[in-house]
């Protein structure tokens, strides 16, 4: 019963903060709904028993990626009226029509559907152990290519982020410590007699 | 009322925002950058609904892969984004038409 009353309600949660994400024309604003969306999800994935990952979303994803995004708007000074949609009022209505008949197609053939496995899909959880425990036994064994894989791709990520921001033209006047270094006294003083 | 079909129609409705919500801000490289993390927790769930009702620990594998590349793509994408900010001082879609395409 609790469960079902805990389902229901971070469900709505979740698409109210969803549909302000897209909605609301400030950035922090919708960042901070998604926030609220990611903990929401965060939720429903406990009520699925997958712990693990549901930490991962909140420690990954709200603790880092999102606080990334957060610094990013902060950063950028935003000229928020340009950005502003001069037909806005057109695409809206167009959105929500693609929005509809996404989501009405994929709602519509799902209670039309006879595939057993969404009719009869029922957990009948056999397996005693945690979730952390399920886990790591296949992520070590049957899945150890696949996650050394995930590792270069971070580092490639790594690289790539770190390299994109560090060449760059520098337009901001700032000091080269060599140059201060290396100067002598002949360069700044001339003596008088 | 916590079945399968009850987190499917969930997502899929999620699915529905993230893609109208990529039409609505196609203007805003940040919201569309959003859009994409909503379409992405979508996905996820359902990856995790059918891994809990099929009672099959691969489908919470696949999603463990997802956030390492999904958090891989975010820190690219922002990185792009600073360095457009810097060289353009916008980050309007509209204004990137340097190759006339």
């Amino acid at each position: 019963m609790i469960v079902n009353l805990l389902f229901v309600g971070f469900s709505a949660l979740l698409l109210f903060s969803a549909l302000m994400v897209v909605t609301l024309s400030h950035p922090v604003r919708s960042v901070l709904f998604l926030v609220l969306a990611f903990f929401a999800a965060t939720v429903l994935w406990l009520l699925l028993t997958a712990e693990f990952l549901a930490l991962i979303l909140i420690l990954v994803y709200v603790g880092a990626v999102m606080t990334l995004f957060l610094f990013v708007v902060m950063t950028l000074n935003i000229d928020l009226v340009s950005l502003q949609q001069p037909y806005k009022k057109l695409y809206i209505p167009v959105g929500l029509l693609f929005t509809a008949l996404l989501s009405g197609i994929l709602i519509y053939a799902l209670f039309k559907t006879e595939s057993p496995f969404i009719m009869y899909a029922q957990n009948v959880n056999t397996i005693s152990l945690a979730n952390v425990t399920q886990l790591g036994q296949v992520l070590y064994t049957e899945y150890a290519l696949p996650f050394e894989i995930t590792g270069v791709i971070l580092l490639a990520a790594i690289i790539a982020a770190i390299s994109l921001s560090l060449f760059q033209p520098t337009t901001s006047k700032q000091q080269s410590a060599s140059e201060q270094i290396n100067v002598k006294k002949e360069d700044r003083l001339r003596i008088i007699k | 009322m916590m079945s399968l079909k009850a987190f499917l129609i969930v997502a899929s409705l999620l699915f529905g925002i993230g893609m109208a919500g990529i039409v609505i801000n196609r203007r805003n490289v940040i919201a569309l950058l959003m859009s994409i993390e909503l379409i992405l927790l979508a996905v996820n769930t359902n990856f995790i609904a059918f891994s809990y009702f099929m009672n099959d620990i691969a489908g919470q594998i696949f999603v463990f892969f997802i956030l390492a590349i999904a958090a891989a793509e975010a820190a690219i994408g922002l990185a792009i984004l600073m360095v457009l900010y810097r060289s353009r001082g916008t980050i309007n879609v509209a204004a990137m038409d340097t190759l006339k395409g």
